[in-house]
């Protein structure tokens, strides 16, 4: 084994760093080297935000949410419509919807999908406080914005059946032609799927 | 369907490998449709075609784990890389393994133009590949598992979804499977069931429409007088009974109603016992309708012959380009009037094909704008 270049203390660095999704060693050492010599400007702040995040980072107890307050910023927004609720698979997905600013609505996030071969079942979801939510009477509607995925559509299914009892209305995503797409680069299954669900104009 | 349209022609004009079976490093180029690999048996002409057929999707003509295609007394990877012509057009495609991580049965790379596809069926933009092999001998009289295999392979060459949507079914059998044996709760059980309806479902239609098409061109075949006898081609099983007779939305529901009341049974089985991934492919002669297993050796190599004809006229026809054969000892067991009629057709159809054989004597009647080359040993020599 060749003799490390760096102390152990920057060592760490570009190991934990090259844990991070998109980076891999190579990346995580250029981007250490970068850390370092950027230290006032760049290592010391992170360090610090980090540290900031860390104590205060905390899942929402409502909906699964990561934010450093408890309910989390959503949940807390009052001028957030409170009779429209979007479920999700993960957090990474309520950002993008609140990027796109594609709903008022809140949010519940299940924490991944049904996969029975990952061993991933009903228990290891959200899904007893989303019960708990559709039935305090506040919500009238669910939206589904799982993946097209077969693993998220079998979770919708499962999530439709469980709601299925509440007087909730239950709604999906959308499947078809995508904005900007053309039909000839669509795949059959979207093609079809766009044709099955087509809207009057 | 493109009627009316020729077929692009699609060719094959290079090929280079790196690390594939017995060749460290070889490239090479084709300017003819028809291609004879000459050779002793093990000089490495099968290994030609199985490197060809991994320019697909799935494991090539060999089906084997990726990682046993690495050149033995390397740790590294393999790659292959072709050059497609398509009506005057060149695309640059090319698949392989970066290196080999033990256990991980990795997933291999593919390359368009230089660029990383996401996934293999990509290929299928480009060319689409059919193959013959002396494996295949004893497809009808094998296992059903074998026929249903190549029956998914033929729908796969005219519909590029085909083989996503086996996956899936495959997957969620699998789940269906392990969610039995785990004792899961039935809401659970219900929505797997309810994918699982929907994708086996899909799988039997596609399956149904591929089989419809290419029984019209295997007729329109007999009709113009071909040296090889026409197959009668059904697909057979409970499940695919019901698909003529149904709309596919019924049959998704009354599916669904089946795997919940057989939950039970299939416990005990282990496994799920009704369904697409049981079914069949009927071959019978059809001048005869008698089964294709009941006949000589000879005569079902001849029919399979005649079903893969049919399929590249129907690949053609349905996806605008011709497919690309890889027909390996395809000679050998065809008397000289056959093999001739054989050559014949593959220039009718007008479709590149690679073919494989131990003695340049039986490939005297091939055109004479045709290529031969010889493999000894890992070495391959265009021959005059």
């Amino acid at each position: 084994m060749p003799q490390s270049v760096v102390g152990p203390e920057i060592e760490r660095l570009i190991q934990l760093l090259s844990r991070l999704p998109g980076l891999g060693p190579r990346s995580a050492r250029r981007a250490a080297l970068h850390l370092m010599k950027k230290k006032d400007l760049l290592l010391e702040p992170l360090a610090r935000a980090a540290a900031e995040a860390a104590a205060s980072v905390s899942v929402c107890s409502v909906c699964g949410n990561l934010d450093t307050r408890d309910p989390c910023s959503v949940c807390s927004d009052p001028l957030r419509d409170a009779s429209v609720l979007v479920v999700v698979e993960d957090v990474g997905d309520l950002w993008a919807l609140e990027r796109a600013m594609a709903t008022r609505g809140r949010y519940h996030v299940l924490g991944g999908t049904l996969s029975p071969l990952d061993g991933i079942g009903p228990d290891q979801l959200n899904l007893s406080s989303l019960m708990h939510r559709a039935q305090d009477g506040e919500i009238k509607e669910i939206i589904l914005a799982v993946n097209a995925t077969v693993e998220g559509q079998t979770t919708a299914h499962y999530v439709t059946d469980m709601l299925a009892g509440t007087d909730v209305r239950i709604t999906r995503l959308a499947h078809g032609v995508p904005v900007g797409g053309e039909l000839d680069y669509l795949d059959d299954g979207t093609l079809a799927a766009a044709m099955k669900s087509r809207t009057p104009f | 369907m493109k009627a009316g349209r020729m077929p692009d022609p699609v060719a094959l004009t290079s090929l280079s490998l790196t690390d594939v079976r017995n060749y460290s490093g070889l490239s090479l180029g084709f300017s003819a449709r028809l291609v004879a690999l000459i050779g002793p048996n093990g000089a490495g002409k099968t290994n030609l075609l199985e490197a060809i057929s991994l320019l697909t999707p799935g494991r090539g003509l060999r089906r084997a784990a990726f990682e046993a295609i690495t050149r033995l007394d390397t740790t590294g990877g393999w790659a292959v890389s072709a050059m497609i012509e398509r009506d005057g057009e060149e695309t640059r495609i090319g698949t392989g393994l970066a290196g080999i991580d033990p256990g991980s049965g990795a997933a291999r790379r593919v390359r368009i133009n230089g660029a990383s596809a996401p996934s293999a069926e990509a290929l299928l933009e480009h060319l689409r590949l059919l193959w013959l092999t002396p494996a295949m001998d004893a497809l009808f009289t094998g296992p059903a598992g074998d026929r249903r295999r190549f029956l998914d392979r033929l729908v796969l060459t005219v519909d590029p979804g085909h083989g996503r949507r086996v996956n899936d079914m495959d997957r969620l059998l699998t789940s269906r499977n392990r969610l039995l044996d785990e004792g899961a709760s039935p809401a659970y059980l219900d929505a797997v069931e309810a994918q699982l309806a929907e994708k086996a479902v899909a799988v039997a239609f596609a399956r149904a429409e591929t089989v419809a098409l290419l029984q019209a061109r295997i007729e329109a075949q007999g009709a113009e007088g071909s040296a090889f006898p026409s197959a009668g081609l059904s697909i057979t099983g409970e499940f695919d009974d019901a698909v003529t007779a149904s709309p596919s939305a019924m049959l998704e529901v009354s599916y669904r109603d089946e795997l919940r009341e057989t939950r039970f049974r299939d416990r005990a089985a282990g496994r799920t016992l009704s369904g697409p991934h049981r079914s069949d492919l009927s071959v019978t002669f059809a001048a005869k309708a008698m089964p294709a297993a009941l006949s000589s050796t000879g005569e079902q190599k001849a029919l399979l012959i005649g079903i893969i004809l049919a399929h590249a006229d129907l690949v053609a026809r349905t996806s605008g380009m011709t497919p690309i054969l890889l027909l390996d000892e395809i000679a050998a067991h065809l008397d000289p009037g056959r093999r001739a009629a054989l050559f014949a057709r593959l220039e009718t159809l007008g479709v590149q094909a690679f073919m494989t054989g131990t003695d340049a004597d039986l490939f005297r009647d091939l055109p004479a704008s045709s290529e031969r080359f010889e493999v000894v040993d890992g070495h391959v020599v265009r021959l005059g």
